[in-house]
């Protein structure tokens, strides 16, 4: 997937090949979980992250990794385009599926 | 690369040749549709097999009358995803009744292979360290067709009446 | 209906083993991702937003209560409890995990289901009519012709890497339910002028960025010619087709680029070639052999008494009943369109009661429609009272089947990797908004499409009123598009104008609808007063508010 070269403070992120989840890059490795997942201030060390990820991909640990933007709002960060605020959270018709779901 | 004919590798009587590179001296050569076109009067005067690769996008019917005295014909999958050469090869079994080698070359799976034994391949130009037992477990995945192809294998329907 | 013989069940349970072989090639990392990919979306598995989706196939929407359990079983093992039913009549689970997949497919062997070729670039599900073998309208039963086209195309090894999809289906009556001029080819049998059946062809009609409805390749094909024609045309777009970009890989590109004349020139030659080899000639008694396992139930002789009952129960006879062929039945569609829920989605629970009400109604069978509805096509009608209680308690009586609260929806942004925008809250919003019955019946046949991007997996070209949902500087947009239609009368909806906000999109589509209530002459539908009109008048009144507040400052 390509994009356009961000400015802003970005994430990483994939899907896990054997689940399916949506996974986060954080600190060398993968979360679950969109809140602990590692945010990048510059370009430079979302590329390198981007970069360490492809051995998860030779490693057929995780499949099309991507960076994406995010935001900070009142002290919480937040992706800038829906549909990673979707993949991070669950679809927005089933509040009871998806990662969401396991908030309750 | 290694070469599978029939069903065992098979040392490769052909060389394919770059169309600015000499021809080997002594052996089979085997060249592009372009070169063959350019030269193809010295090229089917020589005294060693001749054969020509054709690309994806290269219809077989190219070749002309010229296919009858080729000894092989090779068909390029540029990607594996680009699957005219199933067509091609067909046609080369089919309507204009080759009856030499068909070669597959260039980026194919393993999982193709079965469709273009059936379509009429008989030789595979395979990546180092494919094995002889993977080539044949790749024809052997699925015991039974529906529908009749180049290779006339009986189809369930027929196998049905059979019965 | 169809039922495998030992030569079908060994080649399915072949094709679990040889995905399983694939599966564990990929984790082993023998098979990186684009090497895997065509290979698994061959047996039906996308890798999408949340999780593995798996497309299962339903070959001409006919299911069986046997079929129907175990996709429950399915939903409740390896899913989340719930499946979605598609615009091809397949069934999609949204949350499968890659290593549980080749044990689903045993499973579905078990029941002779399969996921083959429900997606990747071969020939995709054979779909039909989901009145087949019902409704008095048909020639014959288009299901037999299917089924065989259905195993002709399994594993074609000369087109399971064409350059894209490839979707087929089957007609047999006046009034097209199959959509079959928005394929990438169709069968309509026919009558000639001898009244002798046969097979009229067509082709080149698709979807997607760049939508296109089918030209006619033959008007009479003879029926033991049927596949070595349907083999031509597929020769002919394998060989000639573009691969250089994929949006201009659909064979409604070729056709349209070389012209149909020129395609019907080139599936001739090849069709008189195949026709001289003999190879593939469809025999009389092979046809019958497959009609045989589609013959009608032995159906009881019974009065033609329609039952009544209480409001809710006439709401929903007056949406959901069909005529049948034999007097004393009816067709029943069920409508998986709740308001507020999501269009074609159905829980493990209510498939399980589903099953049971086959059993109990419909010999058994249920077909799924192109518009994600359900069809229980021999329910006798002294039932009707009984089956519509039954469906009540579950939740499945929705009384607005092709009514304008009937809207096709693609899953959208909320599962789907491709998608620009978010669908299924569209679709609930505008159907809250026409909730009311009586305006329902008002409207009349209304039918709404919605896509959540241009792959036009909602079918909005074919919408009586489409919606496009786009992505507009990140913020989702929909796009309006007016007089489509899917049916016989086959036409590509227009497109308004500039899109609309989330906010925006129910109130254009109600101000639309609105104009259409107040311009309308005896007897037209939506579609009928659009065509006589045009886009200008419905454009004024949908763009009205900005209209307003341009003017208001």
């Amino acid at each position: 997937m390509a994009h356009p070269p961000a400015s802003g403070p970005q994430m990483l992120t994939a899907n896990c090949l054997k689940q399916g989840d949506v996974v986060y890059w954080k600190k060398g490795g993968w979360v679950l979980e969109f809140a602990e997942g590692e945010v990048f201030a510059n370009p430079a060390d979302a590329n390198a992250a981007l970069a360490a990820a492809e051995k998860f991909v030779t490693g057929n640990r995780v499949v099309a990794p991507y960076l994406f933007e995010v935001r900070v709002e009142n002290g919480k960060v937040r992706p800038v385009k829906e549909r990673e605020i979707i993949r991070g959270a669950g679809p927005s018709v089933r509040t009871d599926t998806g990662k969401q779901a396991d908030h309750v | 690369m290694p070469l599978i004919t029939g069903d065992a590798f098979t040392a490769d009587a052909f060389t394919a040749v770059a169309d600015d590179a000499a021809l080997p001296e002594s052996g089979g050569a085997i060249v592009t549709l372009a070169r063959f076109q350019k030269d193809r009067d010295m090229l089917l005067s020589r005294n060693t097999p001749l054969g020509v690769q054709l690309k994806a996008n290269e219809n077989p019917e190219l070749l002309g009358a010229d296919l009858h005295r080729l000894s092989v014909v090779a068909l390029e999958f540029p990607k594996f995803r680009d699957g005219r050469a199933f067509s091609w090869a067909r046609m080369l079994r089919t309507r204009l009744g080759f009856t030499g080698q068909i070669r597959a070359v260039g980026d194919f799976l393993y999982d193709q292979i079965a469709y273009q034994h059936r379509v009429g391949f008989d030789a595979w130009v395979v990546p180092e360290g494919f094995t002889i037992d993977e080539f044949h477990r790749a024809l052997s995945e699925m015991t039974n067709v529906y529908q009749p192809s180049a290779d006339g294998k009986k189809t369930i329907r027929e196998l049905r009446s059979r019965r | 209906m169809y039922r495998y013989d030992e030569f079908d069940a060994q080649f399915v349970a072949e094709r679990v083993e040889q995905f399983r072989g694939q599966v564990a090639r990929r984790l082993s990392g023998e098979l990186n991702e684009d090497q895997f990919k065509p290979l698994r979306l061959m047996n039906g598995l996308y890798l999408q937003l949340h999780a593995y989706m798996l497309r299962i196939a339903i070959p001409y929407g006919t299911l069986s209560s046997k079929q129907m359990r175990m996709l429950a079983h399915i939903a409740r093992k390896y899913d989340k409890g719930f499946g979605h039913f598609t615009t091809r009549t397949n069934m999609q689970f949204h949350w499968i995990r890659l290593v549980d997949v080749p044990d689903v497919l045993a499973d579905l062997a078990s029941v002779e289901m399969h996921c083959i070729q429900t997606s990747g670039n071969c020939v995709r599900n054979v779909t039909a009519d989901q009145f087949a073998g019902a409704t008095p309208e048909e020639i014959e039963d288009p299901r037999p012709l299917a089924e065989i086209i259905r195993q002709w195309s399994s594993l074609h090894p000369e087109f399971v890497f064409l350059a894209r999809k490839f979707k087929i289906a089957v007609g047999a009556t006046p009034h097209d339910r199959a959509a079959l001029q928005w394929h990438d080819m169709a069968v309509e049998i026919v009558r000639n002028g001898h009244g002798q059946v046969g097979y009229k062809v067509i082709a080149g009609g698709g979807m997607g960025r760049t939508p296109y409805i089918a030209h006619v390749m033959s008007e009479f094909v003879e029926r033991e010619d049927i596949l070595a024609y349907l083999e031509a045309v597929l020769r002919v777009y394998n060989m000639d087709s573009r691969r250089d970009n994929i949006h201009k890989q659909r064979i409604k590109i070729l056709i349209n680029s070389i012209g149909p004349e020129e395609m019907r020139r080139r599936v001739a030659r090849e069709f008189d070639e195949i026709k001289q080899t003999g190879t593939l000639q469809l025999p009389p008694e092979e046809l019958a052999r497959i009609a045989a396992y589609f013959a009608p139930p032995s159906f009881e002789k019974l009065p033609d008494v329609m039952p009544t009952g209480d409001a809710d129960f006439e709401n929903w006879k007056k949406a959901s009943i069909h005529a049948h062929r034999a007097p004393g039945y009816a067709i029943a569609t069920i409508s998986l369109k709740a308001v507020g829920e999501t269009p074609g989605d159905i829980s493990a629970d209510q498939m399980d009661v589903i099953a049971d009400m086959m059993d109990a109604f419909s010999v058994g069978e249920i077909r799924v429609t192109h518009e994600q509805n359900l069809v229980l096509p021999h329910v006798r009608q002294r039932d009707l009272p009984q089956i519509h209680a039954r469906l009540k308690a579950i939740g499945l009586a929705t009384p607005n089947a092709g009514l304008i609260t009937d809207i096709i929806c693609c899953p959208g942004l909320d599962y789907c990797d491709l998608a620009n925008a978010r669908s299924i809250p569209i679709a609930q919003k505008i159907a809250r908004r026409f909730a009311d019955l009586r305006r329902q019946h008002d409207i009349g046949e209304l039918k709404i499409k919605i896509s959540g991007c241009i792959n036009a997996c909602g079918h909005h070209h074919a919408g009586h009123i489409g919606i496009l949902g786009v992505d507009k500087k990140g913020v989702e947009f929909y796009q309006l598009q007016l007089g489509g239609s899917g049916a016989e009368d086959a036409s590509i909806g227009d497109i308004m104008g500039p899109g609309f906000g989330e906010h925006e999109i129910a109130d254009a589509v109600e101000r639309v609808v609105n104009h259409y209530l107040k311009v309308r002459r005896d007897g037209e539908r939506f579609l009928d007063t659009y065509r006589r009109l045009g886009m200008e008048p419905f454009k004024n009144v949908a763009y009205q508010e900005q209209l307003n507040a341009a003017y208001n400052g």
